[in-house]
């Protein structure tokens, strides 16, 4: 048993990190774009600690799109059906993909390419009605479906797969806005001393820090597994400790965090989208109650 | 990355597995006189199938395991049942203090009548004055022919009531800075000069005492370290306390699969979301565990991270066995299983360093921010 990140992971994840924090987002030129998609259709096939890794750091840089659907989901589901049309292009981010997939995802993020999970069946589809999220950057779009493309029998990987990656963007997120606020607290200075020095300060950073240090095993464990009793479990750990961390950011950064203008909204408002995306608590509380 | 055991590993469960189905029995309180002894007869039977302190070296009555089949074997006791550890004081945080600065005739000495619980021991640390604010103690050595005599007051002493030997910090240079001039020290509890008056706990019985200290002699032998250096050798055993030794994830995935159980029978919706919850937690523990034993065997350290643990095992304990209780609805208030380990959790915040304390830790070592007004 070795449970830690391989060397290679730890450097992919630096290495993203650096790249997105250069202000650069063609994915495709780092490979994330690739990781999901079979080495058939020109993708890397990659182990989903690795997806794991890369949806931490595109949360951690609040990257906005249909990452989930696009670089997860769509590729996973057109492993079987369709995806000598698709894929490569999906590999290359030369196109993005967004998908419907009932109960739990019933509105696309804006993409190039709509699809639709009616059943097992999988089939095309059109955007109909933009809606508005609480994430100015999230663009959806209710879709109806177009031509069937066959059945697939990975819908459920697929799904699982698109509940893990959106546990690791949460949890990105949440090391983010932990970050800002720390560094916030230490110096914002009130009653002629730092913030960061009150206890009531103090102590509400801690508990995010715990939150976030012990939501991680959850997701890498499930990322190891691939059980759905897993998965959900990261989901729920993931979504509380990245709301917690949204949260206290919010309230330790005060008024000034409150505005649009302020960089914390953007971590803020997709935390809170997330947390609801791809199944929200009380779904994935449920699947872990039934899986027990 | 991986969560496969090796085979040696699963053959290792496997035989604790089958022993503890053999051998676990359920035993009375070890707060109790009677309670206590067969506790203490049960340490015996587990160290006669070498099984009392798997994870120390072989010539003091261990197996030389890794720190995974430790965790391995934490698992398959909690799931067993098994009794609590009456030389837990000892094994868990002596122990490791003694391996990391005793000399080798004090291991030779002490270990071995440690892992058989022929010797059980007490912690010694609070003092009246000294809670939190460990480095406040007034307990102090006077030096004396071949040794110190110990004066003083120290109390909340777990087990002391009915164990063998103490071990704590005592104030050996009254003139020093108030973290140097301490020095850690092992006393006899049945010496001269010892008064130990017991303390009924929460659930009326005795689980720890005051240890009233009056000229008590401590021979050299029984100095930890060096004299003056007690803060910084007791701190090593803190964080063996706060992290991995003293709260096996074990313990929680076992109470958590039980409330599961609880849950089954009774499926209260109102209550789901903590059930589901605790076993969660009780999981994120258990990775997290598997962390950093994967840590520990490619060479990393146990540093102020116990901080995290300790705060989120002690809290998820208690959530735990109050979802229970409040499960069960008016039969949560009476005797058994889950009542006595609601108990047992409401410790765990304040024990091992308080969790304000463990937040200041987490907030300053680990997030960097300023030191301010406690």
């Amino acid at each position: 048993m070795r449970f830690a990140l391989s060397a290679e992971q730890v450097q992919f994840g630096a290495a993203l990190h650096d790249f997105l924090a250069a202000g650069r987002l063609d994915l495709a030129e780092i490979g994330v774009t690739a990781l999901a998609v079979p080495e058939r259709f020109g993708g890397l096939a990659a182990d989903p600690v690795d997806l794991v890794v890369a949806f931490e750091e595109l949360g951690h840089h609040a990257v906005a799109g249909p990452l989930v659907e696009s670089v997860v989901v769509v590729p996973t589901l057109l492993a079987d059906v369709g995806g000598d049309r698709w894929l490569p292009d999906l590999a290359t981010g030369k196109t993005t993909a967004s998908v419907v997939f009932p109960p739990h995802v019933p509105y696309a993020h804006e993409a190039e390419l709509y699809f639709l999970l009616d059943g097992e069946t999988l089939r095309t589809a059109d955007p109909v009605k933009e809606l508005a999220s609480v994430d100015l950057e999230r663009r959806l779009v209710e879709v109806v479906g177009g031509t069937a493309l066959g059945t697939t029998t990975r819908a459920g990987r697929a799904f699982d797969l698109g509940v893990l990656a959106c546990a690791a963007q949460l949890l990105g997120l949440g090391r983010a806005m932990l970050e800002m606020t720390t560094a916030h607290a230490r110096h914002r200075t009130q009653f002629g001393r730092p913030i960061g020095g009150f206890q009531a300060v103090k102590h509400q950073l801690a508990d995010v820090l715990i939150g976030l240090e012990l939501a991680r095993p959850l997701v890498h464990g499930a990322a190891v597994t691939l059980t759905s009793l897993d998965v959900s479990a990261a989901k729920v750990a993931a979504g509380d400790a990245a709301y917690r961390a949204a949260r206290t950011a919010l309230q330790v950064h005060g008024a000034i965090g409150y505005t649009a203008e302020h960089d914390l909204a953007r971590w803020l408002t997709k935390t809170r989208a997330l947390v609801g995306a791809w199944g929200g608590p009380s779904t994935h509380r449920d699947r872990v109650l039934e899986a027990l | 990355m991986d969560l496969d055991l090796d085979d040696a590993t699963l053959e290792f469960r496997d035989e604790v597995r089958a022993w503890l189905a053999e051998h676990v029995r359920r035993l009375s309180s070890m707060d109790t006189e009677a309670g206590f002894a067969a506790h203490r007869e049960w340490e015996r039977e587990l160290a006669d199938a070498r099984l009392s302190v798997v994870s120390w070296p072989e010539e003091f009555g261990g197996r030389g395991a890794s720190l995974l089949r430790w965790v391995v074997f934490e698992e398959e006791y909690h799931a067993a049942g098994a009794p609590g550890r009456v030389s837990q004081n000892g094994i868990f945080l002596l122990a490791p203090t003694l391996f990391a600065h005793g000399t080798p005739e004090q291991r030779a000495r002490l270990l071995p009548a440690m892992a058989r619980a022929d010797e059980v021991w007490a912690q010694a640390w609070s003092e009246p004055e000294a809670g939190s604010d460990l480095a406040a103690i007034r307990s102090h050595a006077v030096r004396t022919d071949g040794g110190w005599l110990l004066r003083g007051q120290k109390t909340w002493s777990s087990r002391a009531a009915f164990a063998d030997k103490g071990f704590g910090l005592f104030r050996t240079d009254r003139d020093a800075p108030r973290h140097r001039g301490l020095t850690y020290l092992l006393f006899d509890l049945r010496a001269d000069g010892v008064t130990v008056r017991p303390i009924a706990q929460l659930d009326g019985e005795p689980g720890f005492a005051e240890i009233f200290l009056d000229d008590v002699f401590v021979p050299d032998a029984d100095v930890l370290g060096e004299v003056g250096d007690g803060w910084r050798v007791a701190m090593s055993t803190a964080s063996s306390e706060r992290g991995l030794s003293l709260r096996s994830p074990g313990r929680f995935t076992a109470a958590a699969g039980r409330l599961v159980d609880l849950w089954r029978t009774s499926p209260d919706r109102a209550l789901r979301d903590r059930v589901v919850d605790a076993w969660i937690g009780a999981q994120a523990y258990r990775l997290h565990t598997f962390g950093t034993v994967t840590r520990l065997a490619e060479g990393g350290a146990l540093g102020p991270e116990s901080s995290v643990t300790k705060v989120f095992w002690s809290e998820l304990d208690v959530a735990l066995h109050e979802t229970a209780l409040d499960l069960l609805g008016p039969r949560g208030e009476l005797e058994g299983e889950w009542l006595d380990g609601y108990l047992f959790s409401l410790a765990g915040p304040i024990y091992a360093g308080t969790n304000e304390i463990q937040r200041d830790v987490i907030a300053e070592r680990l997030l960097g921010l300023p030191r301010g007004d406690r």
